[in-house]
């Protein structure tokens, strides 16, 4: 039923398309993780911003992948990474900015009232405060979007042979009605998600070591973070 | 260091500063939160703004670190106009604690308490010693409580830790905004007491925010009563609005009982003291008796050889010959000493069967009597000319009904009494 051999040959082909698939994962959820965080601290600091913000990513999210390849191919070209990225990157923007702009909401006032009273600046402030203190949220929103964006990255192997990571298995076994080859692409491609998912939770675990739940005041001192 | 000894305190004074908010006026009500507020906080001083909610208090208070700005008129510091410095330098220069605290959860209580140094870049060593030093000032043990995280503090402990992050850069001054009002009736009186032993070394320029008069007059070296619409209406010690208050709106809010609270700011050494006569163990009975004829009191208080005091002998139960002893004395009278309060000295006279206190040195000799009737006099010489006391008797029963203007610290004192 399965090629065994057909994989074993292939091997070198799987590690080069599962790093690609990694590479233009991490391209989308980066540059959507910044344009998002721009967009956040606005709406953040001009409340009347954040529902025309949310609108218009609302719309990009509903825009089909394909309807938005065919009109970006005359523009930026058909085998381009940026026509590939530009619908990964727009897909990233409503998940991240809702978590972010609820990440900062849930920071305490009081807390902020005394940041500024103690003299910190307002970068200062959004760093070392507002950021750590929004990071649950925010980590939930990197989760979801990474794991998303590698279920669409497979989509980009529609415009050529040079994108779409494990998504060029699925596409070529579909011309071939190769089953081996479907599940070369697909079974890795739910591994790396899984996977993803995992380290990001491990991740935010480290990152906030207060939200922990800890012994009781009478316990030992909590001196070692992250055991 | 003299230069430190200099930056301990600052004079803060407030110069015709008022703040109009225009959405107020929009909605219809008042504009004005503060209006031509003008007062001088002298170095080293607490002094508590005080009144009730919407009087100004906490936009007066926030217009000195600059998170409010002022309309028009000027806040100096020592002199220095506070809108010519910058602000974050400002602000590292003023110690400040709210009612929720506001410390950072994602911190530690060691990061918690130099959050200021840290901002004025000293070094990790100083930074950590400094930390611990404080811990320790405010009563929390910093080996146990520095690597903690502020979710696992009570509320007692996270106001305590909230106060030495304040006091982290040795400010000259501190602002405090209602600083024990989220904690229980009985650790607030903790924390208060603590607050003040520790204000008797920092001497740091305070000011302190409550609507709570009681707090206000405790805490307070200067108290400066505000009214709705950022009027200041008094600004005097604590003794002077409670003796003499500057109008119907003071006398209201400090209550009908500011006769009894005047009670507590003053203390057994205030007065002058009765003589008690006086017979040792082993004396003469006859010369004993003699003396005591001559003295209107009909007592006599046995003393033993170290003159101190072993209780009385009526004037008829003296023996007309032969010594005193110790049986012959029946009855004794509640001890004091010069740092008694006339309140806790009044309360004793009352629970107590015989009318006069006995007055007692360090040492628990006899230095003379108190009565009721000398503590009411010295209430009445130190009282103001009256004018507000009928007002307030009228407010008061009219209070009786609906809960009242002084309602509030009340309350807050029932709950303290409660316990």
């Amino acid at each position: 039923m399965i090629d065994w051999v057909w994989i074993a040959d292939h091997l070198d082909v799987l590690a080069f398309r599962t790093l690609q698939h990694l590479y233009l994962t991490a391209i989308a959820v980066v540059i959507g993780f910044a344009i998002s965080f721009v967009l956040s601290v606005w709406s953040i600091r001009r409340r009347a911003v954040y529902p025309p913000i949310t609108a218009l990513a609302g719309v990009l999210y509903t825009i089909p992948s394909l309807a938005l390849f065919a009109a970006l191919i005359p523009v930026t070209g058909l085998r381009s990474l940026v026509t590939a990225e530009f619908p990964l990157v727009a897909y990233t923007l409503l998940i991240f900015i809702r978590n972010m702009v609820s990440g900062f909401d849930t920071v305490p006032r009081d807390v902020l009232e005394a940041a500024d009273g103690m003299g910190y600046t307002p970068a200062r402030r959004l760093w070392f405060v507002e950021l750590p203190l929004a990071l649950p949220l925010v980590m939930a929103g990197i989760r979801l979007a990474t794991v998303s964006t590698i279920g669409l990255v497979t989509i980009t192997g529609i415009l050529g042979d040079s994108l779409g990571g494990l998504g060029f298995f699925i596409f070529e076994a579909y011309r071939h009605s190769f089953l081996t080859e479907t599940l070369v692409g697909a079974v890795p491609l739910l591994l790396l998600a899984v996977a993803a998912d995992v380290i990001l939770v491990r991740l935010e675990r480290r990152l906030t070591p207060w939200s922990r739940p800890v012994p009781s005041s009478e316990g030992p001192p909590i001196a070692i973070v992250g055991t | 260091m003299p230069e430190q000894a200099a930056r301990r305190a600052a004079i803060v004074e407030y110069e015709h500063v008022s703040k109009s908010y225009a959405t107020a006026k929009l909605r219809g009500s008042s504009p004005d939160a503060v209006n031509d507020l003008s007062l001088t906080v002298p170095a080293g001083k607490i002094c508590v703004l005080v009144g009730p909610s919407g009087c100004g208090k906490t936009t007066s208070l926030k217009m000195v670190n600059r998170l409010i700005e002022p309309t028009s008129g000027r806040i100096l510091i020592d002199g220095v106009d506070t809108a010519t410095r910058d602000v974050n330098e400002l602000r590292r220069g003023i110690g400040y604690v709210i009612q929720q605290v506001g410390l950072f959860p994602h911190q530690t209580i060691g990061q918690n308490v130099v959050t200021v140094p840290r901002l004025l870049g000293w070094s990790k060593d100083r930074q950590q010693e400094r930390a611990d030093e404080l811990l320790n000032l405010v009563g929390l043990d910093a080996a146990r409580y520095r690597n903690r995280y502020p979710s696992q503090l009570s509320g007692g402990e996270r106001q305590r830790v909230g106060v030495a992050r304040a006091l982290a850069a040795d400010p000259p001054i501190m602002l405090m905004d209602e600083p024990f009002g989220a904690v229980d009736p009985i650790v607030r009186e903790r924390l208060q007491n603590e607050f003040l032993r520790l204000q008797e070394e920092l001497a740091k320029t305070i000011l302190f925010v409550t609507h709570d008069i009681d707090e206000a007059i405790k805490m307070g070296d200067l108290v400066a009563v505000m009214e709705v619409g950022g009027r200041l209406a008094q600004f005097a010690p604590p003794a002077e609005i409670l003796a003499s208050p500057a109008s119907e709106f003071v006398a209201r809010f400090v209550g009908a009982d500011r006769g009894l609270k005047r009670l507590s700011l003053s203390r057994v050494g205030d007065l002058e003291l009765q003589p008690a006569t006086t017979a040792r163990v082993h004396e003469d009975a006859a010369a004993a008796r003699r003396r005591t004829i001559a003295d209107p009191f009909a007592y006599l208080l046995l003393v033993d050889d170290k003159n101190r005091p072993l209780g009385w002998i009526g004037q008829d139960e003296i023996p007309t010959d032969g010594r005193l002893t110790e049986s012959m004395a029946q009855s004794m009278s509640p001890l004091m000493n010069r740092r008694t309060t006339l309140k806790d000295a009044l309360s004793m006279l009352l629970d107590a069967d015989v009318q006069a206190g006995i007055v007692v040195d360090r040492r628990g000799a006899v230095l003379g009597l108190v009565t009721a009737n000398v503590i009411a006099e010295r209430m009445r010489e130190t009282a103001g000319d009256g004018r507000f006391v009928q007002h307030v008797s009228e407010v008061e029963m009219a209070a009786g009904a609906s809960g009242g203007v002084s309602g509030e610290s009340g309350a807050a004192a029932d709950a303290a009494a409660a316990p």
